[in-house]
């Protein structure tokens, strides 16, 4: 049986530990709160964004002057890995490492590599038998858009020196603290979707300079931001899993308190009534004789 | 049809204007050239530079823009930029200092840093300086 001491140094260490889970949870709750302003903040800049896109691409005839639309056959995948920099955050790491290594075997035949951003993702893919064509580590504590401008960029260079015929971005989207939902997305070559294709209006637009040119350029700018979403929509949904994660832990460890309590006193008791009943026994003893 | 011109400066960090003004002068692909009411429906791109606004009964205001688009429809003025800031509101110590950080990457020229980046951003801190002196 463990000695009362034991026991107590379990407690109080137990009581430490919950004291670091609790404050991660309020610090996980405060930069979740941050990332949700944010992603409300970017919502009316992609809206426009998307509906020039839309506009430009309904009206324009010839689309095959706009590189980034340009679909090639397959032969080289590149998937970028969103994970987080640090863990204790639950499932949030291992659901995304998972599908990313399953969709990798999918593409067996074809030639794959991996572009990782975030700690985790690299380092799994880089000490296994990938290919971690580049990375892009330290970016959540401080997220700024220049990081997903940066992040973009290395993308857009990367399709347009015909390195990767296909890009893919395997992430985590916040649905709530408690939820996160799996997204997989193709990322280049550019596909507008149907709600961008129905913007096109019959207006007499003046473009300056030319519809093609501003495609060209709006593009870009719109991989940026979807990449930025990536980046907050992953760092949201890591803050909620973390904040889920401490929550369940400060718990745990609130009911493993409990028990060490009752615990100790229990074999505080035992020992009293030992120790009396040995006095009571001696004393005995000593009356006899 | 509003009865104003409206003017709108969206960035990814949210809508920072939204007002009435009488007019305002855009750095688009072609040069500079100024918006008043009734302007045909127009969408260029805009290039790194100043916005001047200027405000029935207030001194104009002027900011400083990175590049992005802009279009003119129906007397609203929408510029959707990646960063815009008012000359009041620039930090200058943190554009002097990505100036300095651009320029060291200019002088390196070493293949670790993308130069075209390094230029376009020391565009940027210049045109941030500049614009802070409007008043």
């Amino acid at each position: 049986m463990a000695t009362l001491r034991e026991i107590r140094d379990r407690i109080s260490s137990v009581t430490s530990t919950q004291q670091i889970t609790k404050a991660m949870k309020m610090v996980a709750a405060a930069k979740l709160r941050r990332a949700q302003e944010n992603i409300l903040a970017f919502l009316p800049y992609s809206y426009e964004l998307r509906g020039m896109i839309g506009h430009l691409v309904a009206l324009s005839g010839d689309l095959t002057e706009i590189p980034l639309l340009e679909k090639r056959p397959v032969e080289k995948v590149l998937i970028v890995v969103v994970t987080s920099d640090r863990g204790l955050c639950g499932a949030f790491n291992g659901n995304i490492i998972r599908h990313a290594v399953q969709r990798i075997a999918e593409y067996s035949n074809r030639e794959v590599a991996v572009f990782a951003v975030g700690r985790k993702a690299y380092e799994f893919f880089s000490k296994r038998d990938y290919t971690v064509h580049d990375h892009v580590i330290n970016i959540f504590n401080h997220l700024h858009f220049e990081s997903a401008a940066d992040i973009s960029g290395r993308l857009v260079a990367l399709y347009l020196a015909e390195e990767f015929d296909r890009i893919e971005i395997i992430y985590n989207e916040f649905k709530s603290a408690i939820q996160q939902t799996l997204r997989a997305e193709q990322f280049l070559p550019f596909v507008p979707d149907e709600e961008m294709e129905k913007a096109g209006e019959e207006i007499d637009f003046i473009y300056e300079p030319g519809k093609e040119e501003i495609l060209n350029q709006l593009i870009p700018k719109h991989l940026n931001v979807q990449i930025w979403r990536t980046l907050l929509e992953s760092n949201a949904a890591e803050q909620g899993a973390r904040m889920t994660a401490m929550e369940s832990a400060t718990e745990n460890a609130q009911e493993l308190i409990e028990r060490l309590t009752i615990f100790y006193n229990r074999s505080r008791q035992a020992a009293i009534t030992t120790e009396i009943s040995e006095i009571v026994s001696g004393s005995e003893a000593l009356k006899e004789n | 049809m509003a009865s104003e011109l409206i003017l709108e400066i969206v960035t990814p960090f949210g809508e920072i204007f939204n007002e009435p003004i009488v007019r305002c002068t855009l750095p688009g692909a072609e040069g500079q050239f100024q918006v008043l009411k009734g302007h045909a429906a127009l969408m260029s791109t805009i290039e790194i530079g100043s916005v001047k606004i200027e405000f029935a009964d207030a001194k104009p205001a002027y900011a400083a823009v990175s590049s992005g688009f802009c279009e003119i429809k129906d007397n609203r003025v929408k510029i959707i930029v990646e960063s815009a800031e008012f000359s009041g509101n620039i930090d200058v110590e943190r554009a002097e200092s990505s100036k300095k950080r651009a320029e060291e990457r200019l002088s390196l020229k070493s293949a670790d840093f993308d130069t075209d980046r390094a230029k376009a951003s020391l565009m940027r801190a210049l045109n941030r300086l500049k614009v802070s002196n409007f008043k």
